[in-house]
């Protein structure tokens, strides 16, 4: 292979929100070298700002936070915060980018996230992370759980950088010397295969707006900065006051569309999230509050994604958060109360007038300021509104080959779908760079393990000053007597900081010299550093789980300040606790086994091609299961996107590909009819005409697809006139319009209400294209389209409005009075009630065309069964985690994409294909798959066999073995929450590292 | 637990552990320290990875041995990082609390709460909710009977 065809095994992800972190740790974990390149001094981006997320009420921070913990700890991942692309050259699986890196005037490695600098900084700025709200200093942290967790100076407010004799305040109290206020910008290159971009978005600004009040009226906020003010670790500390005078509201207001949907001063298309997070804030803080009205002013109610219009119905029925459909006209001031007097016009055409004591603006989503000038350093197109210009039907991949992009630089997204392309964007560089994969990627090595079996405990202690922070309240020198005296214990002594790496070797050394055989650290918190210590005690040769940390910093000496002697005690107690338990600690060693390198994909539509194509592109096999006797799916019967794209094309494309390609073995007119086995070693038996035979796999990926409803109203079926949207589909490829002048279409047939109460998503736009396609043909067909809310999310919403320029005329009818249909000869009558006009109509119609929306496979059920799949109340499959692992399915080795997931547009479909694929390459691209330590384990002398852990744990981890009437634990499956082990009427259940006797012994340490 | 300990009521100090979830409000107890939220030092923290692994002994030990009370804090309904543990410690904790009552001891002795990773004020407030509390219920009557 000549030099020039090598492919370097690396990736560099530009901007560190939510989007990028799943980038990085998905292709870190399938065996590439990342680079996280983040302009902010921490990463998180908007989703570490949110209090809650719609539609499970997720607290955001405790869903994300483990993740940002896996991103700032991978050994594949580096995070270069407080950087900026400068320029991209090169070509695919070989580019050089220049990054600059500005000072950040703090040691990231030094700096110990104490806070006494941001305590002694005498210069208060506005805090751009709470909106605004709270204030943070010119040394700061952006948020408490910030990664990397160092603090950070902002160079334009610090005195420091006005007068170099100036202040200097936080240099005196650092005990770590991480301040430097002459550290430099870099520029760095870094050499990468490919490159993921995603920026992110930022909210729009409302000044503009000024007929709303911000920035004039006190009480008038953005959603983003109510988000800050729910929050409990936001400036508020979760109160909901008004700005004005701190007193709780009890009538607030929510105006949608602020910047959205508005062609002339604002972006024309809907920012796709801001329904949804405007119901959020309100039933938040409706909990908050008791008694608070929440009153929401709409245009149209956009509850278009899974499980989202049972959170809307859930607001108004339960919550009893209003909704107003209506314009606003203006809002007041009045002098005395600061309260604001809301003129809407309401859609009957009348004006009313109504009081608040707080608005809340949902502001839209724009891209971010960055945006352009890092499109242009990289050399890819953004599109008229600033997003990233990408392939319809080749989802993440921008203009320039090798370069894909995420998240909500390519359109407004909410979280799961910014997740799930995000993985897709990774996808797709992966794809790209399979000839490379672990090529860059390092693998820890480690000294032999010294057996400590059979030696009595000998613990060493050492117990942290932290600088100051546990110093200067608990006694350490005092702690570390103690720690002497406590049986076990034959070192003890105190570290100004142990987490340095001259600590680090200081007690490597003592293992040695005092032959070591137990660690305990009496620090902060072991959620982060445990793994760092754990680490280097194996390092000196010592099982990691002969560990046990104390913190004595978050949990003593920061929240007992005043009270010296009482955090000393306590200090003391922490560090009995943990010496008691890591004194029974037993050595464990994960278990490593082999897999089977093979996918089996489910279902042959494009999802199905699609990831079929990705996996064997990265180099895996794959068997593609169809039921069907040919490819294609639902996209067989489609003619054209609403965007141009032909699915016709793709399906020819994609079934050609995986018809030639080696590694995927197509097998069509095939049924799954048996499944045995787990992750890494399934035995599938699948069905055709002719034979029966055993598919051996490793993972799955479930692409079933869904179906179009059919209807059972509105005389579909009984008349010729009467026919659903695809049909329409179908008759207009082929022309037949003669003689057709009127065309009635009804939306939401059978959707969002009782029997199927979710919303179908993709309905307005089907019905919108078909409109478009009948008035392009003949403008003088009167179309008319009856809804109830128009769901043209995200960047569809322009074609609703080319549909009203165009002359589609829209009714609006409500539940209550859905519209009648008559039969009247070849024709049809159909009356329906119009709110505008407040009066009936009676619209004559050629052809009545009914948007019927999607529903499960009817054999959903029997897959669902066979591999121990969830579904929800609707029939559709259920994620692991509907914000954060959206084509995961809860059990590992189990993935989803497309329909089954839920009703979604192609190019959504095939987004999450590409994300399910490298979701499984993140278990398919390691030599052997490894159990977490922390797993249950049985002691088969006591265990009776009666299966309650088998039916308790939530991960299929448990089995009973029927030969010995015992259960046994699938390690590899095990994710060590323990219920086994406190379900287990015989103890016969433990968990490494947190046995029933170390708890025990460490509440009576607790208590002695 | 060698927190000041007095015959007089008033100055009676309780003891509390604490057994606390890995992903919520553990995380939350370690964001009350980053917040430098102030409360009682009477609580002990032992951390679990789940409060459905609590094991009723956990419960019902401490306070047999002399605790004056016990505090379980895990993931709000729903966002249980193993999906339903802390269902099944709520469940749990209501059938201890039942077998309590036989050992006479006061059913507000457990404390079974939702904390998240972003409420260290919350933590904050319940620490010093359950201290007072406990200061009315006054010592664990156990604790007493074998002291004495």
């Amino acid at each position: 292979m000549s030099e020039k065809n090598v492919l370097t095994g690396a990736v560099m992800v530009v901007g560190g929100g939510i989007s990028g972190m799943q980038s990085a740790l998905d292709l870190a974990e399938a065996g590439y070298k990342v680079y996280l390149v983040e302009q902010k001094p921490a990463i998180g981006g908007t989703m570490a700002m949110l209090d809650k997320t719609f539609p499970t009420n997720d607290c955001a921070m405790c869903t994300m936070s483990p993740k940002l913990v896996d991103v700032g700890r991978h050994l594949n991942v580096d995070i270069i915060t407080n950087a900026e692309v400068l320029g991209v050259e090169g070509e695919p699986g070989n580019f050089k980018a220049r990054v600059l890196k500005r000072a950040r005037y703090v040691d990231e490695d030094k700096c110990i996230a104490c806070g006494r600098c941001a305590e002694e900084c005498p210069v208060k700025v506005p805090s751009e992370f709470d909106g605004g709200l709270g204030t943070r200093k010119a040394i700061y942290k952006m948020y408490a759980q910030a990664t990397p967790n160092a603090y950070a100076i902002d160079k334009t407010k610090c005195l420091k950088f006005k007068n170099p004799k100036a202040c200097g305040k936080c240099l005196k109290v650092c005990e770590a010397n991480a301040i430097n206020h002459n550290m430099e910008d870099e520029e760095l290159e870094l050499e990468v295969g490919s490159i993921i971009l995603s920026p992110g978005f930022e909210p729009i600004d409302p000044t503009p707006y000024g007929e709303y009040g911000w920035g004039i009226y006190d009480n008038v906020i953005t959603s983003v900065q109510f988000e800050r003010m729910l929050a409990a670790s936001g400036p508020y500390q979760g109160h909901v006051v008004r700005p004005s005078d701190h007193k709780e509201p009890k009538k607030i207001a929510f105006i949608q569309c602020v910047g959205s949907r508005d062609v002339h001063r604002g972006k024309s298309y809907c920012s796709a999230v801001c329904c949804m997070y405007a119901t959020k804030e309100a039933i938040i803080a409706k909990e908050h509050v008791n008694g608070l009205e929440a009153t929401i002013f709409y245009m149209d109610v956009r509850a278009y994604g899974k499980d989202f219009e049972k959170y809307y119905d859930r607001a108004r029925q339960q919550y009893g958060v209003r909704y107003v459909r209506s314009m606003i006209s203006s809002v007041k001031e009045l002098q005395q109360s600061k309260n604001l007097l809301i003129r809407y016009l309401t859609p009957e055409g009348e004006y009313k007038e109504e009081e608040f004591d707080l608005l809340v603006l949902s502001v839209g989503l724009k891209p971010s300021s960055t945006a352009k000038k890092l499109a242009e350093a990289v050399g890819v197109e953004l599109d008229e509104d600033g997003f990233c210009r990408c392939d319809e039907f080749n989802p993440c991949s921008t203009t320039k080959p090798g370069i894909f992009a995420g998240g909500a630089f390519v359109a407004p997204k909410d979280i799961p779908e910014t997740v799930g392309d995000a993985s897709s964007a990774a996808a797709q560089a992966a794809r790209v760079l399979a000839e490379a994969r672990g090529t860059l990627a390092q693998v820890k090595e480690y000294p032999p393990e010294k057996d400590v079996s059979g030696e009595e405990p000998r613990v060493g202690a050492f117990i942290c000053n932290c600088g100051i922070n546990i110093g200067s309240v608990v006694n350490v020198p005092d702690v570390v007597e103690y720690a002497k005296e406590i049986p076990g214990v034959v070192h003890a002594e105190e570290f100004l900081f142990t987490c340095s790496q001259d600590n680090i070797d200081r007690i490597k050394q003592r293992i040695k010299e005092h032959n070591l055989n137990r660690v305990v650290v009496a620090s902060c918190t072991p959620r982060t550093h445990a793994p760092l210590f754990m680490a280097s005690i194996r390092e000196a040769g010592l099982n990691p789980y002969l560990y046990e940390q104390a913190n004595i910093r978050e949990h003593a000496s920061w929240v007992h300040q005043d009270n010296p002697e009482a955090a000393t005690e306590k200090a003391k107690d922490l560090v009995r606790m943990a010496v008691e338990k890591v004194k029974l600690a037993k050595p464990v060693h994960t278990s490593t086994f082999e897999i089977n390198r093979k996918a089996l994909v489910i279902g042959g539509g494009p999802s199905g091609m699609t990831a079929a194509l990705n996996l064997a592109g990265q180099g895996f096999s794959v068997y593609l299961v169809e039921k069907e006797p040919q490819l294609g799916g639902n996209a067989r019967l489609l003619k054209h996107t609403i965007d141009g794209s032909n699915p016709q094309k793709l399906v020819e494309n994609l079934s050609g590909q995986v018809n030639e390609h080696p590694l995927v073995e197509v097998l069509t007119g095939t049924e799954i009819i048996e499944v045995s086995g787990y992750l890494g070693n399934y035995k599938t038996t699948v069905k055709t005409e002719s034979e029966t035979k055993v598919l051996e796999h490793g993972v799955v990926i479930v692409a079933s697809g869904a179906e179009e409803a059919k209807p059972n109203e509105y005389l579909y079926g009984e008349h010729d006139g009467v026919l659903t949207q695809r049909e329409l589909e179908a008759r207009l490829e082929d022309g037949m319009l003669d003689g057709v002048k009127n065309v009635v279409m009804i939306q939401c047939v059978g959707s969002r209400q009782e029997g199927r109460p979710y919303c179908s998503r993709i309905c307005c736009t089907h019905a919108i294209k078909n409109a478009l396609t009948i008035k392009k043909k003949n403008p003088d067909v009167n179309v008319f389209i009856l809804y109830r809310d128009i769901r043209t999310y995200g960047m569809k919403e322009k074609y609703y409005r080319q549909a009203r320029e165009r002359g589609v005329i829209f009714i609006r009818y409500e539940l209550e009075e859905k519209p009648e249909v008559n039969a009247v000869g070849d024709t049809l009558e159909v009356k329906v009630n119009d709110p505008v006009l407040n009066r009936q109509l009676v619209l004559d119609a050629d052809l009545l065309v009914l948007s019927t929306g999607i529903v499960p496979r009817k054999d959903s059920e029997k897959l669902s069964r066979m591999y121990k799949l969830p579904l929800n109340a609707d029939g559709f499959y259920n994620e692991a985690h509907m914000k954060l692992r959206p084509v995961d399915f809860a059990a590992d080795g189990l993935y989803l994409c497309g329909l089954a997931h839920s009703p979604k547009l192609i190019n959504e479909s095939l987004a999450q294909a590409n994300a399910s694929a490298i979701r499984a390459v993140t278990l398919l691209a390691k030599d052997r798959l490894e159990s977490l330590g922390i797993v249950a384990t049985v002691n088969e002398k006591w265990c009776k066999g009666c299966g309650l852990c088998v039916n308790i744990c939530p991960y299929g981890a448990r089995v009973i073995d029927e030969n010995r009437n015992v259960a046994v634990v699938r390690e590899v499956l095990c994710q060590g929450c323990g219920a086994c082990v406190a379900a287990c009427p015989s103890n016969a259940s433990q968990q490494n590292g947190f046995e029933k006797q170390q708890i025990l012994t460490m509440i009576d340490a607790a208590i002695s | 637990m060698s927190v000041p300990e007095q015959k007089m009521d008033s100055e009676f100090e309780p003891k509390i552990v604490g057994i606390f979830c890995n992903w919520c409000s553990y995380t939350g107890a370690d964001l009350a320290g980053t917040s430098r939220i102030q409360y009682p030092p009477n609580i002990r923290i032992v951390r679990v990875m789940c409060t459905g692994s609590v094991d009723p002994m956990y419960l019902v030990r401490p306070l047999l041995e002399g605790a004056d009370g016990v505090l379980v804090s895990g993931c709000h309904p729903g966002d249980c990082h193993y999906g339903t543990g802390n269902y099944k410690a709520r469940r749990k904790i209501a059938m201890v609390k039942e077998v309590l009552k036989q050992f006479g001891i006061e059913e507000d002795r457990l404390w079974f709460r939702f904390i998240s990773a972003s409420e260290g004020n919350k933590i904050g407030e319940t620490v010093s909710d359950m201290v007072k509390k406990l200061k009315e219920l006054g010592p664990n009557p156990l604790a007493k009977k074998w002291q004495t």
